[in-house]
């Protein structure tokens, strides 16, 4: 669903990821880890058809990108630890004007659907504006799924979440993770990686240095995982 | 998971001007914003300048676009600083929709609050100044002078949202580059509102109507880069 070949971005001088070769099959859920500037963010902006690689190959949901990046976008749900929603409308019409923009049919039943699952499905009518943080993000979710993608990429959803909120955040991901989806989730959180992802792999100084299956690490944990890969990186 | 139509440019458009106009007219933050700004400046400028009827008259195009083009600049900025400060710009980027969607949505709607502010100022600037500027000639003229400032403030504020000088950056980038469409609109506006007849004015307006043809087209065609990582 996801394939990435020897990709390598750059920024003027400064090269971000120097050849990530990187794959994810229908219904993982990969974990993708590493320290602050690892260039996770930039990985997943270029898989999101929001950046261009500088070389190499990328392949989403059968298409190549830069190329067919409208079609790729079709098929893709993003949420990052910004909502991408707007303050001054409901709930209900954030996602009817997603809807439109994806070109939904049914648009009412669809949204009414996507607010239940969110658990947002009595607070439609209210300003996003009043949404607590972990509100918004369930939002968020709501908004990704709503043109029922096969490929999720979460960009650190946790950020500025309380526990709570983490903990409804995870029952969604955990949702939409059971459908059948391509999902990849960066995150610092490595307890909850450890509870969602059915792969981890590690991102350090722009190449992927470690991966490893959930069933791999069974004899060992996956901070001690993440440290040794960062160590013989 | 199913594929959806792709939306058309005209129906993604239609969205994104909606979607403005909706959370707009509930906060009203960026036409207040404009509308307090005009009415300052066209204040301002009625005791600053004590001048002669006749001299007013002739600063009076001046002194409107002045006005006009000032607090445009106030909406252009606010109107992309919204969609850029909490990611919705990227939530745009995200669409399935052709990127002229978003230039031509986020363009309709600057010129729904122009036109909006320009519709409150122009009253009150006759009964400052004590001169009719509800004239249909006049209005055509301020339609299109705000077409064209609209069509290029958009693609520069798309641009220079994304720079942390935004606030300073727009009207930098602007002001110079909408001077032919500011000039045409204040030396056709001048001279109706000195009594000129329309074919008087026929020099200036068709360069104005030129100059939007010329804005639009050339901002269509690269919105698509200015927006690209």
């Amino acid at each position: 669903m996801i394939q990435t070949k020897k990709l390598v971005k750059r920024f003027g001088l400064k090269t971000i990821l120097r050849g990530v070769d990187f794959s994810v099959a229908a219904g993982e859920f990969v974990a993708l880890l590493g320290p602050n500037g690892a260039g996770k963010t930039t990985f997943l902006r270029i898989l999101a058809t929001l950046s261009r690689p500088s070389l190499g190959k990328v392949r989403v949901a059968g298409f190549e990108l830069p190329r067919d990046a409208a079609q790729v976008r079709a098929k893709l749900g993003v949420v990052s630890h910004m909502p991408l929603l707007y303050p001054d409308l409901t709930a209900e019409e954030n996602l009817m004007f997603y809807a439109r923009m994806y070109g939904i049919p049914n648009m009412a039943a669809r949204v009414t659907e996507v607010l239940e699952m969110v658990g947002l499905e009595l607070r439609r009518k209210d300003l996003v504006r009043a949404f607590s943080r972990g509100m918004q993000q369930r939002l968020a979710i709501g908004r990704a799924v709503l043109h029922e993608p096969q490929v999720m990429l979460f960009d650190e959803p946790y950020t500025g979440l309380d526990q709570d909120a983490s903990e409804m955040l995870d029952n969604a991901l955990r949702y939409v993770a059971a459908e059948g989806r391509a999902v990849v989730m960066t995150s610092h959180d490595l307890a909850r990686a450890e509870d969602l992802a059915t792969r981890f792999d590690v991102l350090s100084r722009g190449v992927i240095a470690a991966s490893a299956k959930r069933e791999e690490l069974a004899q060992t944990n996956l901070l001690a995982f993440y440290k040794h890969s960062l160590e013989e990186k | 998971m199913q594929d959806n139509p792709q939306p058309s440019t005209l129906k993604a458009t239609l969205a994104i001007f909606l979607k403005d106009i909706s959370s707009e007219f509930r906060s009203f933050e960026l036409i207040s914003a404009m509308l307090v700004f005009s009415l300052l400046v066209i204040i301002i400028f009625n005791f600053a300048l004590e001048l002669e009827p006749l001299v007013r008259k002739a600063a009076n195009a001046g002194i409107l676009w002045t006005t006009f083009a000032f607090a445009g600049t106030l909406g252009l900025n606010r109107s992309m600083s919204v969609e850029k400060d909490r990611g919705c710009m990227d939530g745009l980027l995200l669409a399935p929709v052709d990127r002229a969607a978003i230039y031509f949505g986020k363009t309709l709607s600057n010129l729904a609050f122009m036109l909006i502010v320009e519709a409150v100022t122009l009253p009150i600037y006759s009964v400052l100044y004590n001169e009719n500027l509800l004239r249909l000639d006049l209005l055509v003229v301020i339609l299109l002078g705000s077409i064209g400032y609209a069509a290029v403030g958009t693609m520069l504020a798309a641009m220079s949202v994304q720079t942390r000088m935004r606030e300073i950056l727009l009207p930098i980038l602007l002001f110079p580059i909408a001077i032919p469409v500011l000039l045409s609109a204040v030396k056709a506006s001048g001279g109706l509102l000195t009594g000129a007849d329309f074919s008087e004015v026929a020099t200036p307006f068709n360069l104005l109507l030129v100059y939007d043809v010329i804005f639009i087209a050339a901002a269509f065609m690269l919105f698509d880069s200015v927006v690209e990582e």
